[in-house]
């Protein structure tokens, strides 16, 4: 490959950087990764051959390949690409990977979230890979005077007896070609790439510090804003004086805007909770935090407030309660709440067998509200015009903030340019882009290109926040000691926990699940496997209790279920594949040793779920240290289908269950009138170095089933494991999350 | 507003920004070094770590008055070309999931090795503790920082 050496330094940054703000899209140096830039050159300068729109090809055989999904840690800029040069047959350790463009049109959904990028993506991005192939080899088989099964394509050369060429120079007659409308893709025992592990794309920008990041995006004229939101929620502004901020130096503008018109109505991923604030507009972010702090606000209980959400069939208008909570408040609300329960699943007649049996277990969980807390705070960029728009920065899915940006604006979406930064973390909170509607609305109201920057206190008191959850479990036992009915009554603020027709339901003839709601103020999301992460804690906490009732091992327990739920299933309508889930169990009884004479004497927790279309199963090794409970190791099982990068991807389950122990142990947000008890990282407790297991061993069920995900289904076991953990080195069971800092019952 | 001249990844930097202004802030709005990360902005995450003569230290709370002469060194200056012993080993070992708190990470860990060339565990916990990873990145960081010591 000819290579043009020329180190992107950080002129040629600003440079593209400014283009970027005058509206011209070049963003080759921001979003290319590092390895692969110098091998880029100034291949800008180039003719870049279009092979559909994930492939561009330079005549010297640079070979570009564009990722479409937003990257927030895991890791799609190296697994989405490895599946084009997969079927493209390129050396992947030579290829240009870069961010594409938001364009739903050409690069498909483009949205990270609910485990999908990897499963959706696996069957176009083959294709897009084996058409540019195919589309190679026709241009060299009519070149050569040959047909094209005579020619074969690989590590980007085409070859035909004694012919040769790179795929470089047969790149413009390929691509003035038709793209064939069927194509052959490999079977999985033909994947050289896909199965292999890959480093990273992007790590080399990540250790030395290249502007990656939406915090880090510069545009021509750009100002700093930040926003003051109402300090409680259910509160709104009343009135201020910026008087004093407006004198301090460096500000530009303070003035208030309202997100939504009151009819305004939403789509799924918008937020209205503090729908008037403040903007301060800036030269630099110390100023316009400094200036923030001079603002005279004077905020007032908002009342009842009514939102008009899109939905299936129409529009709802809904009415959002205006008191200003407190956490004491919930707890009472929940026991209100249970008394709405409504039944989501009866199967056989549980109520007579819970009334025939020899012993009911019954047992409550209770799990807090959690915030998010990306390392990089929320924030984004707006360049607001006339008549046209840029938008930039960290975003799960562009797409779908987009029509409502065009609708605040009053502008078309096509004249809106969404251009997707590296996200530092996501975990669903970015999934809503209500930071985006203010940047926008601020440039708009400006007049200039405005980054608008969340503290951290911004981010944690101005969440979309984890619900809280309770649920309560019963399970009948006869006198054999046998499992003849299970009942589940869940409920949530707002929103229920509960799946219906996951596991135990269609392994038992009685079984009833009940679900209820409770209205609240604070603003509720999308949190790494929703609801899952909750009933994974509760349900496989429980079935450990239940386990432990019948006198069977707690593995050996769920596999007796599992087997009545394939062999003779109860109802039709279950969610999950019950050789699947018992693969898992099975894959990390083995790994982990468990039951093994030489592990009798390790505290050790076993959990499993499905959600997102994949199974994990762990078990966790807990140790006393210092007088505190400690997961020392943990063994993992995972079903997620084919592993496109076995690297990458052990990385996620291991920051799962890292994720997953650090929540249980410590993560809660909790209000006072309104007012969340946290802001800033001195009183919210995150996992640290020394709190996160010494090692984490990752397998994976090896088959070749289609991808089915991987971000979201490592990470609600833990919290099951941790407690069952918990339960063998402590002699308690953990109901009450975080499991280090709430009361727990005293009687089990 | 005041002048300072700050010695940075061994250039000096003329600057004019108000007294108290955070070395974080003078690096990412003032001289475009931006991979010195704000993340919390009261020193509890460490996603701002730079190296004060060659000490660990949290820059969102570092006045830029404070400094005077004290050579500053941030991530874009710990190497030439990211050939620095522990960001090898953080590419060796593909540490990074969403990767914004890693330069921080770097640079904490490049400080504690240069003091102590063989940490411990447990050496390696109490100076990393302070730096938090949302992703859980954790295990490969202590992984990356033995590769780096036996290096």
């Amino acid at each position: 490959m000819k290579t043009k050496k020329k180190s992107l330094d950080r002129r040629s940054f600003l440079k593209s950087s400014a283009l970027a703000g005058g509206g011209l899209m070049l963003t080759f140096n921001w979003f290319t990764q590092a390895k692969a830039a110098e091998a880029m050159g100034e291949s800008l300068a180039e003719t870049w051959h279009e092979l559909t729109g994930y492939i561009k090809i330079t005549p010297d055989n640079v070979i570009k390949i564009l990722n479409p999904n937003p990257e927030f840690g895991q890791n799609v800029m190296t697994s989405l690409p490895m599946m084009v040069a997969e079927e493209l047959e390129v050396d992947f350790e030579k290829v240009v990977v870069e961010m594409g463009p938001h364009d739903n049109a050409k690069l498909g959904p483009q949205f990270t979230g609910g485990s999908n990028s990897v499963r959706m993506y696996y069957n176009i991005l083959r294709q897009a890979g084996a058409t540019a192939r195919q589309m190679l080899t026709e241009a060299a088989a009519q070149t050569w005077g040959v047909s094209a099964d005579q020619v074969i394509a690989s590590n980007g050369m085409l070859t035909s007896g004694n012919r040769k060429a790179t795929y470089g120079e047969m790149a413009s007659k390929a691509a003035s070609m038709t793209a064939p409308k069927d194509v052959q893709l490999k079977s999985p025992s033909e994947f050289k790439v896909i199965r292999t592990a890959q480093k990273n794309v992007e790590g080399k920008k990540v250790v030395t510090g290249k502007p990656l990041f939406g915090l880090d995006y510069q545009a021509e004229g750009m100002k700093i804003a930040m926003i003051l939101h109402p300090p409680a929620f259910g509160m709104t502004l009343k009135s201020f004086d910026a008087s004093q901020a407006l004198r301090m130096p460096g500000i530009k503008d303070v003035f208030s805007f309202k997100l939504f018109d009151e009819d305004f109505a939403m789509a799924g991923f918008d937020v209205r909770t503090f729908n008037e604030q403040i903007a301060i507009v800036g030269d630099s972010t110390w100023q316009v935090m400094n200036a923030r702090k001079k603002i005279r606000a004077e905020w007032t209980e908002r009342g009842d407030a009514r939102e008009t959400r899109m939905g299936r069939g129409g529009s709802q208008t809904v009415t959002i309660p205006g008191k200003l909570e407190s956490t004491n408040y919930h707890f009472d609300e929940m026991e209100e709440g249970r008394k709405t329960a409504k039944v989501q699943r009866r199967d056989g007649d549980p109520e007579t067998a819970f009334k025939n049996a020899a012993v009911v277990i019954e047992k409550t969980y209770n799990a807090p509200f959690l915030a998010h807390n990306c390392m990089e705070p929320m924030n984004g960029f707006a360049d607001v015009r006339e008549d046209s728009a840029i938008i930039a920065g960290p975003h799960q899915a562009p797409g779908w903030i987009e029509p409502t940006l065009s609708k605040v604006l009053g502008i078309a979406p096509d004249k809106i340019e969404m251009i997707s930064t590296r996200m530092g973390g996501g975990f669903g909170r970015r999934a809503y882009g209500q930071y985006y509607v203010e940047a926008a609305l601020i440039s708009k109201q400006a007049k200039v290109p405005v980054k608008l920057v969340y503290s951290r206190e911004d981010d944690m008191s101005y969440g979309i926040y984890r619900p809280m959850y309770t649920a309560t479990y019963r399970a009948a036992l006869d006198e054999n000691k046998n499992l003849i009915a299970f009942h589940v009554s869940g409920g949530g603020i707002p929103e229920s926990p509960i799946h219906a027709n996951r596991f135990p339901a269609g392994a038992l003839d009685n079984y009833l699940a009940e679900s209820w709601e409770v209205p609240s103020n604070i603003t509720i999301g999308a949190f790494r496997a929703p609801r899952s992460n909750f009933n994974a804690a509760a349900e496989q906490s429980f079935l450990d209790e239940v386990a432990e009732a019948m006198g069977k091992d707690p593995i050996q327990m769920r596999l007796d279920l599992l087997k009545r739920a394939k062999e003779n299933p109860v109802g039709s309508n279950n969610d999950y594949d019950a050789d699947r889930y018992a693969g898992v169990l099975e894959l990390v009884r083995e790994k982990s040793g468990w039951g093994k004479p030489e592990n009798n004497g390790k505290r050790r927790g076993v959990a499993a779920y499905f959600c997102h279309n994949s199974y994990a199963a762990h078990v966790v090794d807990m140790i006393e240290r210092d007088g505190e409970p400690y997961v020392e190791q943990v063994t993992s099982a995972l079903d997620c289908g084919i592993v496109i990068n076995p690297e990458g991807a052990a990385n996620m389950v291991q920051g799962a269950v890292t994720d997953g122990i650090g929540q249980s142990f410590y993560g809660t947000m909790t209000f006072n009138n309104g007012v969340t008890d946290h802001k800033n990282f001195d009183t919210y407790r995150m996992i640290r170095h020394n709190e996160s297991p010494k090692k984490i061993d990752v397998h994976f069920v090896e088959n070749d089933i289609a991808p089915t995900g991987l971000g979201e289904p490592p990470f609600p076991p833990v919290f099951g494991a941790v407690a069952n953990a918990l339960y063998k080195t402590t002699g308690k069971r953990y109901y009450n999350q975080p499991f280090m800092n709430a009361e727990q019952p005293e009687s089990i | 507003m005041a002048k300072y001249n700050l010695k940075i990844n061994g250039k000096t930097r003329e600057v004019d920004v108000d007294a108290g202004t955070p070395i974080l802030w003078v690096l990412r709005d003032h001289l475009n070094l931006v991979g010195t990360k704000y993340g919390c902005g009261i020193a509890q995450c460490g996603a701002c770590t730079i190296h004060l003569n060659g000490i660990a230290m949290r820059s969102c709370m570092l006045p830029v008055s404070s400094v005077g002469n004290q050579e500053i060194t941030t991530i874009e200056g710990l190497s030439e070309n990211a050939d620095h012993p522990v960001q090898e080993a953080w590419l060796e070992h593909d540490v990074a999931q969403c990767g914004y708190c890693q330069g921080g990470q770097i640079m904490t860990a490049a400080a504690l090795l240069k003091n102590n060339p063989n940490p411990s565990d447990e050496d390696i916990e109490a100076t990393m503790s302070g730096n938090i990873c949302r992703c859980g990145t954790y295990l490969r960081i202590k992984e990356a920082i033995k590769t780096a010591a036996a290096k």
